[in-house]
């Protein structure tokens, strides 16, 4: 469960004048449900993440996970950037967010993203699509009860994105936590998604909402392209998003 | 490699020979004790390895420079990191930094000399002392520069401040250390000379000076040049294998 409630945040331009990001964003999301924010660009969403994050402190409002006041406790993100420490290998990144290591799960999660060969390699030795799977492996590893992931399928060609979410779906489906992803694209967020929140312009807060009842498993290529048929019809978003 | 009457040979071996010869002939045109040919300065540093003074003045030397070294880049370090990451620190501190940067070594290594008399501490102190303000100029422009996606991350995975230290910073700040080590080792030695000169009993400085009172420029020469070499060697056999080594994840883009 993840609760953010952010009356206003702004950002300070160097010159003083206020430009307002946030304003009246209130959005929750379900015990171990798949949440993903849409909308334009430089709206917002990843000042969002980061306010739940705890990497934006000057907003006025409170966001909780499980009723919990310090909901910085058991959460966890994967990055656009993989953010993986150069100078540590693949295994030591991971390792290295961890108080308590799990062997067995540790050896699990590397199998699981395909990792189990790089274990040893630096970050500069992979590719991006093995990167992020790296990412993916340290923000589980953590065992975390809400993940954040910020847009982290982008820059990557269509059929290694579509092989990262697929995984992704298969570990986080083992493991259910709450997560909650930014994304450009729709039909990326369909694929994965129980609920899409569609954000406004600046300064943002959620539009509309949009609950996908077709089961994960009968999500093929009609089905997604259907639904989002279907979300244009609604009017929870409209084609030019 | 350079082919000179059909042998090949390594372009230093030619560099450092062409650079003998020409001091050997200006030696053998000079005719003159200020001014002694190789082979002599080669046999005043066999008499001195001979005696055993070489060994025993160079390590007090090395000494020294290690001890001097280490004291600067400790807290050196220690204040560049600090004045790095902290805009009023840095904005405070500024100028004492400045003004430890432009007092001559000189001026340091007497008036330590006055105030804490003639001893080891007093003559280390006053080689770190000259170090030190180099050292935290080329931190803090490390600690200036570090990559705060990286102190996100380590933030947002609750990393501890020792974790934060060793696996996120010090790694950044790598290549400066690297700079600060290069710059650091050449000054150090250069004014231990000088301190061994005007305050110790041994060392190579202290020798300098004797044989500057003897006019023996043969063995003056044969202390520098040993020294120079050791040098040479402390850069090639550890400094370059260590910094090598600390840059090893970089092979992937190599």
């Amino acid at each position: 469960m993840l609760d953010v409630n952010i009356n206003s945040m702004s950002f300070r331009s160097s010159e003083g004048a206020a430009l307002e990001v946030l304003r009246d964003l209130n959005f929750s999301c379900a015990q171990n449900s798949f949440t993903s924010i849409v909308g334009p660009s430089g709206c917002g969403k990843t000042t969002t993440l980061r306010c739940i994050l705890g990497l934006e402190t000057a907003f006025d409002g409170a966001i909780k996970t499980a009723g919990e006041s310090d909901h910085l406790h058991k959460i966890s993100a994967v990055f656009q950037e993989p953010r993986l420490l150069p100078w540590r290998t693949v295994e030591q990144n991971v390792r290295l967010a961890l108080k308590a290591v799990d062997e067995a799960e540790l050896n699990d999660l590397f199998a699981e993203l395909g990792l189990t060969e790089h274990r040893d390699f630096y970050p500069t030795e992979l590719s991006l699509g093995l990167a992020r799977r790296a990412g993916i492996a340290r923000a589980f590893a953590v065992k975390p009860s809400v993940l954040i992931l910020d847009e982290p399928f982008v820059s990557l060609d269509d059929e290694t994105a579509s092989r990262l979410r697929k995984l992704l779906m298969q570990v986080w489906a083992a493991r259910s936590c709450t997560a909650l992803m930014v994304t450009h694209n729709l039909l990326e967020a369909i694929e994965l998604s129980d609920r899409i929140l569609f954000f406004s312009g600046s300064p943002s807060r959620v539009v509309s909402e949009y609950e996908i009842a077709v089961d994960r498993k009968n999500r093929n290529r009609r089905a997604i392209e259907q639904i989002r048929e279907d979300i244009y019809a609604t009017g929870a978003a409209s084609p030019m998003e | 490699m350079v082919r000179i009457a059909g042998v090949r040979l390594p372009a230093w071996l030619i560099s450092v020979g062409g650079l003998l010869l020409m001091w050997a002939v200006f030696a053998w045109f000079a005719q003159s004790r200020s001014l002694p040919s190789p082979l002599q300065v080669a046999s005043a540093i066999v008499t001195e390895v001979r005696s055993g003074e070489l060994f025993f003045h160079m390590g007090a030397t090395l000494a020294r420079v290690a001890a001097a070294f280490i004291v600067a880049m400790a807290i050196g370090s220690a204040i560049g990191i600090l004045l790095g990451r902290s805009r009023k620190l840095n904005h405070f501190f500024d100028p004492w930094v400045i003004f430890f940067l432009n007092i001559p070594a000189l001026v340091i290594i007497v008036l330590s000399y006055i105030w804490f008399g003639l001893n080891e501490v007093a003559a280390i102190g006053a080689v770190a002392l000259n170090k030190i303000p180099n050292v935290i100029v080329t931190i803090r422009e490390g600690a200036k520069s570090l990559e705060p996606q990286f102190a996100e991350m380590a933030k947002v995975f609750r990393f501890s401040k020792w974790q934060v230290m060793r696996h996120v910073v010090l790694p950044q700040l790598q290549p400066f250390f690297a700079a600060a080590t290069r710059s650091g080792i050449s000054l150090i030695w250069k004014i231990v000379l000088v301190v061994e000169l005007l305050g110790r009993s041994n060392g190579v400085g202290f020798q300098i000076h004797l044989y500057f009172q003897l006019f023996d420029v043969a063995t003056i020469l044969a202390y520098t040049l040993v020294f120079v070499v050791v040098m040479l060697a402390v850069e090639y056999l550890l400094l370059q294998p260590l910094e090598n080594y600390s840059r090893r994840w970089r092979a992937g883009h190599a």
